[in-house]
């Protein structure tokens, strides 16, 4: 009776694309919004992801979120060495520095500065040059896009392709004269600016000055030595606040989720989606069990229990269900695929799939139910209704 | 009209006696009643119906709209309850089966023959003809190939993978008369069968349904207001306001309505 179930959706061919338009729509909106909402929350860690060499992040307690820079004294990387179980802690400036451009324009641009020696916390990946040429005079890397887009020189000529910032090219940092010895891959960052690497020294040397300079210390746990007491060590003995990368993360999201009014936008859109994704489903949906009302209740008259009907009603709907999703995580997939070399922030992770997955079963469901009752109500004497 | 019978051997003739003599009347009704609504919106569908059909025998129930008719064979069928009275199908009390039991005694003993057809259009000829198998279980596989074969039986076995819409008002109802016997049901109920069909297709659809059906022991109840084909019943029951007026016999009964009774 299954196949027959199939062959009813199947048949009916302007209806069965409704439906699955329906639940096509909604999958896609939620996906694709999910996705940009996690691609956003994903930036807003990025210097995390990209400097977590280390196991832990020490940092004032005052500190809410990664671009929250609370300075602390250069002192306390001393202390944090000292406590036992630390493998090794290193400095690390993160901070905004202005850029003038070779147009006379500044650009704000997130400047981190690595431990001199060991340069740990570098971007991830190199597309020109190499970590160790920070060691040069004046040496700076500039991540990749910004050094095609917001840090490119102006074309010579009005309306022309400005040119990408290469190897060799200088900039301005504050007054400071910064060459430009790499091009490195770094993650996108929540405000997308240019991201900037260099040694502490320099780092501290081209900023203004202040008291206090050290924003973290990155701490690495000795072989054998359990990362979560070592956390909780660093943070009785220094009274600073010591997060594991993953903790950094959440504390981060956490801080955006909960001061932003990101997470109600994207809601409201995953919102829209889901519901208009139910409405045009559970109306077509009826519709269509509507529509084959007479031949549920001829199948009910000839012996068909109600067990075998809720049976074909859930097929039906778990069948377009399944159809309408993947069509529409593929079509975010796409629109993502399309989307990669652009500012536009787009993560599927398969959580992301899970919940879309579990949206259109709660759509598919909610319009089947509707049908179901009007089914399995059905009085099997309608057949002679005419 | 017995020699129309001989040229179809009961298909499963051992089933249909399942325990009960051939004496053992296909249907008795002892005061059915049937009420829709309450209070004073009440319309009294049945007021007490008398009623008994044999194994083998073809009834049809002739009335005006509203007297009950369609009311009757849907409570004979068990698609409907009554509420008080009597009916026993093939010896089983109707009033005390629960849904499940009434249901899987609808796939078992009825099969149903419908003025609009009501074949699926989305399942081809066979498919639509295999669908009370597939209901009892048989594999689809089996239901296609007895389908097939019963298709024969109604001479449309070249029309197997026909859509319903493909099909004329004729050849529809063929495959519906098909779909009511693939199973072996021992009484079929139809309502009003030709009416959709031109009288030659009506003719032709009776003998067929007389052929197939009666040769094979089963027996049936036709609802229709067709007088056209009462020279195909064994009785005639009038029925008028809710309860059976009179039972002839085909002759009689064509005599009454042309105004005069021999």
């Amino acid at each position: 009776m299954m196949a027959v179930a199939l062959k009813m959706l199947f048949g009916d061919r302007a209806k069965y694309f409704g439906i699955v338009m329906g639940v096509t729509l909604a999958s896609m909106v939620i996906t694709q919004q999910g996705a940009i909402f996690i691609g956003i929350m994903t930036r807003t860690y990025g210097t995390v992801t990209d400097t977590g060499q280390g196991d832990i992040w020490v940092m004032d307690p005052k500190v809410q979120q990664i671009e929250d820079i609370k300075p602390m004294q250069d002192t306390e990387l001393y202390r944090v060495r000292g406590i036992q179980g630390v493998g090794w802690a290193l400095p690390l400036y993160k901070g905004l520095i202005r850029a003038r451009l070779d147009n006379g324009q500044f650009q704000n641009c997130n400047i981190l500065g690595l431990d001199d020696a060991t340069l740990t916390g570098g971007p991830p990946g190199m597309v020109e040059g190499s970590l160790a040429d920070l060691r040069r005079a004046d040496a700076i890397i500039v991540d990749e896009i910004s050094a095609n887009t917001r840090l490119a020189r102006p074309s010579p000529t009005p309306g022309g392709r400005p040119i990408p910032l290469k190897v060799g090219d200088t900039l301005e940092l504050n007054d400071h004269r910064a060459v430009v010895v790499g091009i490195g891959r770094s993650t996108r960052t929540f405000q997308s600016l240019p991201v900037i690497h260099t040694t502490y020294g320099r780092a501290t040397a081209f900023v203004p000055k202040e008291r206090k300079l050290l924003s973290f210390v990155l701490v690495k746990a000795a072989p054998g030595v359990d990362v979560e007491s070592l956390r909780r060590r660093i943070e009785i003995t220094t009274g600073l606040s010591a997060l594991t990368n993953q903790h950094f993360k959440d504390k981060t999201v956490d801080y955006f989720i909960r001061n932003t009014g990101i997470p109600i936008n994207f809601g409201i859109a995953v919102g829209l989606g889901f519901l208009i994704g139910t409405v045009i489903t559970g109306f077509m949906f009826y519709n269509f069990t509507l529509d084959n009302l007479r031949y549920f209740g001829t199948l009910k008259a000839m012996g068909a229990s109600d067990a075998t009907l809720l049976g074909m009603v859930i097929l039906q709907s778990l069948v377009v269900g399944a159809i309408g999703c993947g069509l529409g995580i593929g079509i975010a997939a796409l629109f993502g695929a399309r989307m990669a070399n652009t500012p536009l922030a787009f993560q599927m992770p398969w959580q992301l799939l899970a919940v879309a997955a579990l949206a259109v079963a709660i759509i598919c469901v909610l319009s089947a139910v509707l049908s179901i009752r009007k089914v399995i109500s059905l009085e099997p004497a309608v057949v002679f209704k005419g | 009209m017995s020699n129309i019978r001989s040229n179809f051997p009961p298909s499963n003739g051992a089933a249909h006696t399942n325990g009960h003599t051939a004496a053992t009347p296909a249907v008795v009704c002892r005061g059915v009643t049937k009420t829709y609504g309450k209070g004073s919106s009440a319309v009294f569908a049945l007021r007490g119906v008398d009623l008994r059909v044999a194994p083998g025998e073809l009834l049809m129930l002739v009335g005006p709209s509203g007297c009950g008719k369609t009311t009757l064979i849907s409570i004979v069928a068990g698609v409907l309850d009554h509420d008080d009275g009597e009916c026993i199908v093939y010896g089983q009390n109707l009033k005390s089966m629960s849904n499940a039991e009434r249901t899987e005694f609808r796939g078992k003993t009825v099969g149903f023959v419908f003025q609009s057809f009501n074949l699926i259009p989305t399942l081809t000829v066979a498919e639509n003809i295999a669908v009370p198998l597939l209901i009892a279980g048989s594999s689809r596989a089996e239901a296609i190939d007895r389908s097939r074969d019963i298709l024969g039986r109604v001479g449309m076995g070249d029309r197997w993978n026909s859509r319903p819409a493909q099909l004329s008002g004729g050849q529809q109802q063929r495959v519906a008369i098909a779909r009511s016997l693939i199973h072996h049901p021992r009484l079929i109920v139809c309502d009003e069968p030709t009416s959709a069909l031109d009288h030659k297709t009506g003719h032709d659809v009776m003998q067929l349904m007389r052929e197939v059906a009666l040769a094979s022991g089963q027996s049936l109840i036709v609802v229709t207001h067709d007088a056209r084909i009462f020279e195909f019943a064994d009785r005639i029951a009038r029925m008028d306001d809710g309860r059976i007026e009179s039972i002839d016999t085909p002759g009689r009964a064509m005599a009454a309505s042309h105004g005069a009774v021999p």
